[in-house]
């Protein structure tokens, strides 16, 4: 307890003899004692959380841990009938739709970032703020089920369809077709999924980044504004750099989020291995395995045994994941912050 | 560079292509935050004309009903939904509101551990913590006890986990905004420290602490994955007596929106996935009455000193 400044209880009998001082009560001599502990322990089931976590959940997957060892990871066939369980195209799914998820989420974060920090009015920042929020407020399943009957009819007749159609001739775009478009347009797919995590990760690297642009001091901007840069200029030449970072670790929060999010990507992924050997495909319109989604999927119909216990790997490969990606991020938006407050 | 004697040339058209990029650039920023404020347009907009004609009073007194999907409603899963976030504050109050103090007292190395593994942990998947009380709580019992396990404890256990990060983070910046000298002049009266957050910090940062519980429901109470490990869902109340009166019995399998919206939203019956969208009006407002009730009552204090 000795990190906690606690005043000692000042109950100090030394003074003149006339003067009676009423005995110092239970509460005043201990507690703050007691404060400090019930606090500190408190705490602590921060710790306690993630240890139990951790414990746990590689003792439920010790069977397949046991079994399996590193060709968990490295196989690709997941078969109950025969009791071999290989994740390698989960791995592979999870990525791959984070990594189409950052590439539409970022832009538009950074955008959206600079927008509400530089050069949206006063009046229109907080309202605009607010409503990139509450992006974060609509629950996963809600986006799945906008996703199902919204996205997914849309994307089929106006963005897969016209593709699938078309008939590319040379030799490059048929390369790419073959690579990123191959397969039957029929809905749920990667595509889906990476749209769908897009709009799931925009608020969160949206409100990391728009904190960091505005600890950014307004001198370097004065400076630079006062050698005749333009606004873009000044952003993308002095500000970016400053913040660079920092961005990296919004980015990697985005990722964090991403990498877990279940419950929209199940219900659009498609839930089905592409139809290659290996399981794993590039091709946008093929449906596919998120980790999680291979989860919450696969769950239901579990046998006991050997089946759950890969399932719950799956868990902790994903506590893994996670756990350094957030602690990566976290770390690189702290020391950007400390930084720039240094800088002041 | 700029050398007296050489005249400097001014770069004319230099100058127009650094103000078209300027304008270029300024505009994609621009368009890209309207961008994410159309795609919540869009989800609103949709959930609304979708969802909105299939609420009536049944959807809130009936249970569901799959003869006539008309009829029946999800009074069972809203009760649940309610059942659960109570059992979460339970657990993540307490632990959360005590966390956050320490946050806010404790200065020092330990302590700014406790507040990155706060964050580490706000960022693990809801499906982990969900397969996680799956195996510490729902398959033990269910090894005892075939037949049982699933139940709103295990429910509530799991979104009271996913609370406690949450809960400590607001409480900290917000006890942070009560003036320092108001601590100062308590502690120097002679009050304890306990003495002082509970009398003095507590009290006046009472609006703030109820504003991040609020936001830590709404974020708890759209949660689908943890559940599908830990409650099963059913379609009708499971309560018992005690002493005459009905109470909702804990150990028994529960139903939550959320739950229900998935179910309802993968089924192919189109007069499900109706009741799926109305589920999701429902939901929806309740997290953004939450969330909104939240924002405006601490408006000025938190968002702009952020």
């Amino acid at each position: 307890m000795t990190t906690t400044p606690i005043n000692a209880p000042a109950a100090s009998p030394a003074s003149p003899k006339k003067l009676v001082f009423p005995k110092a009560s239970f509460s005043i001599l201990y507690g703050d004692r007691i404060y400090a502990a019930i606090t500190f322990l408190a705490s602590l089931s921060i710790f306690g959380i993630i240890v139990w976590l951790a414990v746990q959940l590689s003792q439920a997957s010790g069977a397949s841990i046991h079994k399996f060892g590193w060709s968990y990871i490295t196989q690709s066939n997941w078969d109950e009938t025969k009791d071999i369980y290989g994740i390698l195209p989960y791995i592979f799914g999870t990525l791959y739709s984070s990594f189409l998820a950052l590439l539409i989420a970022v832009p538009i974060s950074i955008g959206s970032a600079v927008f509400l920090s530089e050069l949206a009015p006063k009046w229109l920042r907080t309202p605009m703020t607010f409503l990139i929020e509450l992006l974060a407020a609509i629950p996963s399943v809600v986006y799945g089920l906008w996703g199902i009957f919204v996205m997914l009819p849309w994307l089929k007749t106006h963005v897969m369809n016209p593709i699938s159609h078309a008939h590319p001739h040379n030799k490059f775009a048929l390369w790419i077709f073959d690579v990123f478009f191959s397969g039957n347009p029929y809905g749920p797919s990667m595509l889906a999924a990476g749209l769908i995590l897009s709009i799931m990760v925009i608020p969160f690297i949206t409100a990391v980044t728009r904190d960091i642009l505005k600890a950014i001091p307004r001198s370097q901007r004065e400076g630079s504004y006062a050698l005749g840069a333009t606004q873009w200029e000044t952003i993308s030449q002095v500000v970016f750099p400053y913040a660079k970072s920092g961005i990296v670790g919004a980015v990697m929060l985005g990722l964090g989020r991403a990498l877990g999010e279940t419950m929209a990507v199940t219900m659009l992924i498609g839930n089905q291995s592409p139809g290659t050997p290996t399981g794993i495909s590039f091709s946008l319109f093929q449906p596919g395995y998120t980790m999680a989604s291979a989860l919450a999927n696969k769950f239901t119909e579990a046998a006991q045994g050997i089946n759950t216990s890969a399932l719950a790997e799956i868990g902790l490969v994903l506590f893994f994941v996670t756990i350094v990606v957030n602690m990566a991020a976290r770390l690189l938006v702290f020391y950007t912050a400390k930084d720039v407050a240094g800088g002041k | 560079m700029v050398n007296n004697t050489t005249t400097v040339k001014p770069h004319r058209s230099n100058v127009t292509q650094r103000k078209i990029a300027n304008r270029i650039m300024l505009t994609l920023c621009m368009l890209a935050s309207v961008a994410a404020v159309t795609v919540l347009g869009l989800v609103l907009f949709f959930l609304i004309s979708k969802g909105f004609s299939s609420i009536n009073v049944n959807f809130f007194t009936q249970l569901p009903n799959h003869v006539d999907e008309k009829a029946g409603g999800m009074s069972q899963s809203i009760y649940g939904t309610l059942v659960l976030l109570g059992l979460a504050s339970v657990i993540g109050l307490p632990l959360g509101i005590l966390g956050g103090i320490y946050q806010l007292e404790a200065k020092g190395k330990f302590a700014s551990a406790v507040r990155f593994f706060t964050d580490v942990l706000n960022g693990i998947p809801s499906i982990v913590i969900g397969i996680f009380v799956y195996a510490v709580w729902v398959a033990p019992i269910a090894k005892l006890h075939p037949g049982t396990g699933y139940s709103a404890f295990a429910g509530g256990f799991a979104l009271g986990i996913m609370m406690i990060p949450t809960i400590m983070r607001t409480t900290e910046e917000i006890l942070k905004l009560v003036p320092f000298s108001m601590r100062e002049a308590s502690l120097g009266l002679g009050a304890t420290r306990w003495r002082t957050m509970w009398s003095v910090v507590l009290p006046s940062a009472r609006g703030g602490v109820i504003t991040g519980i609020m936001l830590a429901l709404a974020r708890i109470a759209g949660e689908t994955a943890p559940l599908l490990f830990t409650i099963l869902g059913n379609e009708f109340f499971v309560t018992h007596k005690v002493y005459g009166i009905k109470v909702p019995t804990l150990t028994a399998p529960i139903d939550a929106l959320p739950l229900r919206i998935y179910n309802y939203a993968t089924a192919v019956d189109p007069e499900q996935q109706r009741m799926a969208w109305a589920g999701a009006v429902v939901l929806i407002t309740l997290i953004l009455v939450l969330s909104i009730a939240a924002r405006a009552a601490t408006r000025g204090k938190v968002l702009e000193e952020k």
